[in-house]
């Protein structure tokens, strides 16, 4: 029996990574539910964000506050990015098949992340945490960050902060009746064409931010983009593709059998990941809290 | 329309690049021909089933694992070895297609990378099978049928051709079609392995999934000459390209980008529609 500390330093860290898993899945399941692509290019958003964020930190330099400034801006950045590739070429391959659409978030994936590499290099890139939350919290005998802290409570408030702006705003209305039938909405008078440019800036906004604020606790490196969608796609099968709160429990499990997984299978700790992934696949190929689609 | 006897001939092409060519040539042969296979076994899905895997190289790199190690730590004459590779990765694919396939049509695309990375971590953690990242070098060469680089060509030639006739029956069998291009991967594989003389989980890495995609893309999905066009060109590509920049990702994301956006059926796409113009305009004068 490993003892009562363990277990819960292991359960936090579960759902700090959780936090983050949700930030960039739900981005992924945004665009998925709106547009129908699978925007393979979303784990590079994040990865971008974290190389922002440190390129932001580099110019603003140390100091009280400035740590937010740059993430913000970073996350900015990104989503600026998204919007402006959305605009300029992706748009151009709505009317065409669904597997040009994919495809060429796939090259997306291939040109900007060999971009980062011609920026930044291949050494990694850390960040130092912002000075006001270098300090750590003592809870049941485990030690946590208090970086770490800050990021549980971050993590829900930007779960609800999101809702919130798809239940209650225009914007959100629009998009969660594009998400139901785009012609009819499109019929209606509301202009499409820029609630789909909206939409990549949200979701390369909430891609960009899960990278900035990652990049105190992980070095940034080259490939972390492809790890971290593969991760995403897996929250999201699990969870439900296109759906909002599937997505939340989908990143809450994955988080804890990430990190409980690492006692069962001390190396392989992906595997218990994939088998709980293939379970939920051979009994609800549409996700825990999904709906079987056509 | 009247059929051009192309297999034979690219057959007999084929067999004669050893004697026409330098030793160079015969590498760069060897080389393409594998990754004609390895991308017209992509092409069985792409082009028959519609179905587009991002994460082919997951049973290219079983392939050349199974051969590597048969053959290395067992010492499996290459006869054995190499139809293992076949085997094996059809048998992974059988196993990963139920999910792709036959469970969520939808989730095709994610689950086959996802379960490519899946491997590859597997291939770099599981150090006492693998070697991790060291990979498994000093595959042996000299096995049987195994005489030089030559003997390479003909064999993984007469594979090409054999996926052809095979590659017709699958169209309506999506999990089948599945099957087969993952153990074509794999003997594609197996063979890479010992042509590279070692084994490495980057064998199974997503960038070697795009690799192939974009060959198959490149040469015109669906037409069966198509991938193995596209093979020789992106191979010619890549060698004049990496000796003036190493971002060769970048050079075939733009690739990407540039077939979707101006020709979306690749090369044999283009020549197909030129090929139409010119006998339109000879008819019409």
């Amino acid at each position: 029996m490993p003892d009562p500390s363990f277990v819960f330093a292991q359960s936090i860290s579960g759902l700090t990574a959780a936090m983050f898993l949700f930030l960039i899945a739900s981005g992924l399941s945004l665009i998925f539910g709106v547009l129908r692509v699978l925007n393979f290019a979303h784990g590079t958003f994040y990865m971008l964000g974290a190389y922002a964020a440190y390129q932001l930190v580099q110019w603003l330099g140390v100091g009280p506050g400035r740590f937010w400034l740059a993430a913000l801006g970073a996350a900015a950045a990104v989503a600026a990015l998204g919007g402006l590739i959305e605009r300029v070429l992706f748009r151009h391959l709505y009317g065409k098949e669904e597997l040009y659409q994919l495809l060429f978030t796939y090259a997306l994936v291939l040109v900007l992340s060999d971009s980062a590499k011609m920026v930044w290099g291949t050494q990694q890139k850390s960040v130092s945490r912002p000075p006001e939350l270098t300090g750590s919290f003592s809870v049941f005998g485990a030690t946590i960050p208090s970086y770490n802290l800050l990021i549980l409570l971050l993590g829900p408030a930007i779960a609800l902060a999101f809702w919130f702006v798809l239940q209650r705003t225009r914007v959100g209305r629009f998009i969660r009746a594009a998400a139901l039938d785009r012609e009819t909405l499109g019929a209606l008078g509301v202009n499409v064409s820029a609630l789909y440019t909206w939409v990549f800036v949200l979701a390369s906004f909430l891609g960009g931010l899960g990278g900035a604020l990652i990049s105190p606790m992980r070095a940034t490196t080259p490939g972390m983009d492809t790890e971290v969608i593969v991760e995403a796609f897996v929250v999201v099968v699990i969870g439900g593709l296109g759906s909002f709160w599937g997505t939340f429990l989908g990143a809450l499990i994955y988080g804890q059998v990430l990190s409980f997984g690492i006692l069962l299978f001390p190396r392989f700790s992906i595997f218990a990941v994939f088998a709980l992934m293939a379970a939920v696949l051979i009994v609800r190929p549409w996700g825990l809290l999904g709906r079987p689609l056509r | 329309m009247r059929r051009v006897p192309w297999a034979p001939l690219a057959l007999v092409a084929a067999l004669l690049v050893p004697a026409a060519g330098s030793r160079f040539y015969t590498f760069v042969a060897n080389d393409v021909v594998i990754w004609a296979l390895f991308a017209t076994s992509l092409n069985l899905l792409v082009g028959y089933s519609g179905l587009v895997s991002f994460g082919h190289a997951a049973y290219f790199g079983i392939g050349a694992y199974t051969t590597g190690l048969l053959m290395k730590k067992a010492a499996l004459p290459f006869l054995l070895a190499f139809p293992a590779a076949g085997v094996l990765a059809g048998a992974f694919a059988l196993l990963f297609g139920v999910f792709c396939v036959r469970l969520t049509r939808i989730y095709f695309a994610m689950l086959t990378l996802a379960f490519a990375q899946f491997l590859y971590t597997v291939a770099y953690k599981w150090r006492d099978l693998t070697g991790g990242s060291d990979g498994i070098a000093c595959v042996p060469k000299t096995a049987l049928f195994w005489g030089g680089p030559s003997l390479a060509t003909p064999r993984a030639f007469y594979f090409v051709v054999a996926v052809s006739l095979i590659g017709v029956n699958v169209r309506r069998y999506e999990l089948a079609a599945f099957v087969l291009a993952g153990a074509f991967a794999g003997l594609a594989g197996g063979l890479f392995g010992i042509f590279n003389r070692g084994v490495f989980p980057d064998f199974a890495y997503w960038t070697k999934s795009s690799e192939v995609l974009i060959m198959t893309l490149l040469g015109g999905m669906g037409t069966f000459y198509g991938p193995t066009v596209g093979a020789l060109a992106l191979i010619l590509l890549n060698q004049q390209i990496t000796s003036y920049t190493e971002y060769w990702p970048f050079v075939l994301g733009s690739i990407l980008v540039a077939l979707l956006f101006g020709f979306p059926g690749g090369l044999a796409g283009a020549a197909i529609v030129l090929w139409a113009r010119a006998r339109g305009r000879l008819r019409s004068a």
